[in-house]
């Protein structure tokens, strides 16, 4: 196998790891019967948050840290909105998003141009010096395992827990689970806040090792790729992994488009991943049934006890 | 302990009176976010709210900001309340400045009366042309018109850089990502003498009294209300959710695509690789704003339009960034929708309140 194509695998990796992060978040919070749709604003903060602290404080871990804390207090403010005010999740979740663009353009006015050398690469022993194998699979940053570790413990959690059976009755019939005797507010503000620190995070991976700088607007969509991917996946914690990886896939031919020697204008590569993921979703929605059978039923919809 | 208490019925007052709550709430907000810059309070309100306004060219200013919102904002609202979300407008935007700007360029040479009028029709039909796309997925096949219309708003913004960086470029323009200056048959009328106060005021005006008359006196109008609130029940009185669908997606993007082409045809004056700093994302908060109702959106076009001029007035004055709006928009239309829970419910106070045991 030659360089170029282990190159081109490595890049994959990195293009799909924000969305895996993103959209595994999401998923638990849609789970619970919330949609948030600012996943995009999450991602945003997150990663001007964890930038300025990585490059104040020059501790990586901080860093992850700061990123996971910023998605964390912004998806508690939509729960405050959602789940306690009982405003309307598609409307709060815009907002958060348009909050999100602007509070992280106005913090990173003077990150703009500061510069960081990124994650270190994590090579475990012995195995990272296997042949090919070595490269791709064993010498990331810790992130990259990290977004496989939460992939698995996620599906795990969700399909053989106690807890994640509660948190799916929750996402399909609160009144049910209300009823049981299950505090279905708490239980879906913990989704959420779960659901914002995997956004938080996801930015955190975009600002500190897929392009270790602040750019204003540097998710340039995947925070709604990422919402998008969840439908995809049917909500199910592996065809996500799956999902991810494709849409990585496509979002890193326009950077190899040129390399190999397509003449396509730089713009229409860019629109690749914008354009799949609408294809995606007309082919995954179009089975009706399908949806209806697998999406949580509550999702979107608004649960206050005493009505 | 505080809790939530279900009112009877909807509070009147609250309708009214949460978005002036809102409004406050955000410039405290603002106080407590420019204290904590450490700029100076009064002075970075006045470079806020006032001096923008101060000047007769400053005002006609607001006009030319609000028309853009007030057009897209009033439109969406329909759509908003009959629980369409087509929060891709500000592609629309782009979609009808793209068809607007090419008839212009098109008749380059034609010094004509019908020049502006063709490139308006152009420009409402490229920005439904684009609305069209998530009504057809979604009521063929059920995509999620959220997703689409913003995935396609990505999509016209590059399809923009793409056709200024080639087919609609400059010839003379030394390889600049500009394309011609549009003729002055081609530039809207100025209504104020020494201002840029085009004719797209007084025309988001007049969309604003023809939506308000189509909303309260229309079978129409009734329909979509119905379809919102209760869309069992518009079922069941034969009303087809597909074509509430596909009117809300045509007139948001049909309004949008006359505002992109305002703005071309307006203070731009040509088409360039971005034309709009977010109005179509800003006309989601005016259309919140403004009680999803056209005659609130009049008022909540001009509130947004200030904090536009407002940002830049503080950018020159006082060398504040100019995202500072963003920042504003948002915590507005947080706040807004957080007072609205006032008219559903009021607060009570103590443990369990009587409205509260029958669970």
């Amino acid at each position: 196998m030659s360089e170029t194509v282990i190159l081109t695998l490595l890049t994959i990796i990195t293009a799909a790891t924000p969305l895996v992060f993103a959209a595994i978040g999401e998923l638990i919070t849609e789970k619970s019967g919330v949609l948030n749709l600012g996943v995009e604003g999450m991602m945003l903060v997150g990663a001007v948050s964890s930038f300025i602290v990585v490059s104040v404080t020059g501790v990586d871990v901080l860093g992850v840290l700061a990123g996971v804390l910023a998605g964390m207090l912004l998806s508690l403010v939509f729960s405050v909105l959602c789940l306690t005010l009982q405003a309307s999740q598609v409307a709060t979740g815009l907002a958060l998003t348009l909050f999100g663009i602007g509070l992280s353009a106005l913090a990173g006015q003077s990150m703009i141009g500061v510069a960081y050398e990124g994650l270190p690469k994590l090579s475990i022993p012995i195995l990272s010096e296997l042949p090919v194998v070595g490269q791709l699979l064993f010498s990331h940053d810790i992130l990259v395992y990290v977004s496989f570790a939460l992939v698995a413990a996620v599906a795990w959690f969700l399909y053989r827990t106690r807890a994640g059976l509660v948190l799916r009755a929750v996402g399909d019939s609160h009144d049910a689970a209300h009823a049981l005797g299950y505090n279905v507010v708490a239980i879906r503000y913990l989704a959420t806040v779960f659901g914002g620190a995997c956004s938080g995070l996801a930015g955190a991976y975009l600002s500190m090792s897929y392009s270790p700088m602040w750019v204003e607007n540097m998710t340039a969509g995947r925070g709604w790729i990422a919402l998008a991917l969840v439908v995809f996946a049917s909500w199910r914690p592996w065809r996500l992994l799956f999902g991810a990886y494709l849409f990585g896939s496509i979002s890193i031919l326009q950077l190899h488009g040129q390399a190999i020697g397509l003449d396509v204008p730089s713009q229409l590569m860019s629109m690749l991943p914008y354009i799949a993921t609408i294809l995606v979703l007309v082919l995954i929605s179009r089975d009706r049934g399908k949806i209806r059978r697998n999406a949580p039923a509550c999702i979107g919809k608004a649960f206050h006890p005493t009505t | 302990m505080i809790r939530l208490i279900k009112r009877p019925e909807p509070s009147r007052v609250m309708v009214y009176l949460a978005p002036v709550i809102a409004l406050v709430l955000t410039l405290l907000a603002g106080l407590l976010l420019f204290f904590l810059l450490g700029v100076p309070v009064g002075e970075a309100l006045y470079a806020f709210f006032v001096e923008p306004i101060s000047t007769r060219y400053g005002l006609a200013e607001l006009g030319v900001k609000a028309a853009p919102l007030i057009l897209i904002g009033a439109a969406l609202s329909l759509g908003f309340r009959a629980q369409v979300w087509n929060i891709g407008a500000e592609g629309q935007l782009v979609a009808g400045a793209i068809t607007g700007g090419a008839v212009a360029l098109w008749f380059y040479e034609v010094e004509a009366w019908y020049v502006l009028p063709l490139m308006m029709l152009a420009g409402i039909a490229g920005g439904m042309a684009w609305a069209s796309i998530p009504a057809l997925l979604k009521t063929r096949f059920n995509a999620s018109e959220i997703l689409t219309s913003l995935m396609l708003t990505y999509i016209a913004g590059l399809l923009l850089s793409l056709l200024v960086h080639g087919a609609l470029r400059d010839p003379d323009g030394f390889n600049f990502p500009e394309s011609r200056l549009f003729h002055a048959a081609a530039t809207l009328p100025i209504v104020l003498d020494g201002t840029r106060l085009h004719i797209g005021f007084p025309i988001a005006i007049m969309f604003v009294a023809t939506l308000w008359i189509l909303l309260s006196r229309t079978v129409l109008g009734f329909e979509l209300q119905v379809m919102g609130a209760a869309p069992r029940a518009g079922r069941f009185a034969g009303f087809r959710e597909s074509s509430v669908i596909w009117f809300c997606l045509l007139l948001g993007g049909g309004a949008a695509g006359l505002a992109g082409l305002f703005e071309v045809a307006g203070p731009i004056g040509q088409l360039i690789p971005v034309v709009s700093p977010g109005y179509g994302f800003t006309a989601i908060i005016v259309a919140f704003l403004g009680r999803l109702h056209p005659v609130g959106v009049l008022f909540a076009g001009l509130v947004m339009a200030l904090s536009y001029l407002g940002g830049e007035s503080a950018q020159i004055t006082m060398n504040l960034p100019k995202a500072v709006t963003g920042v504003f928009q948002g915590l507005l239309l947080f706040f807004l929708l957080a007072t609205d829970v006032l008219i559903l419910y009021r607060f009570g106070w103590g443990r369990r309140s009587l409205a509260a045991t029958h669970t």
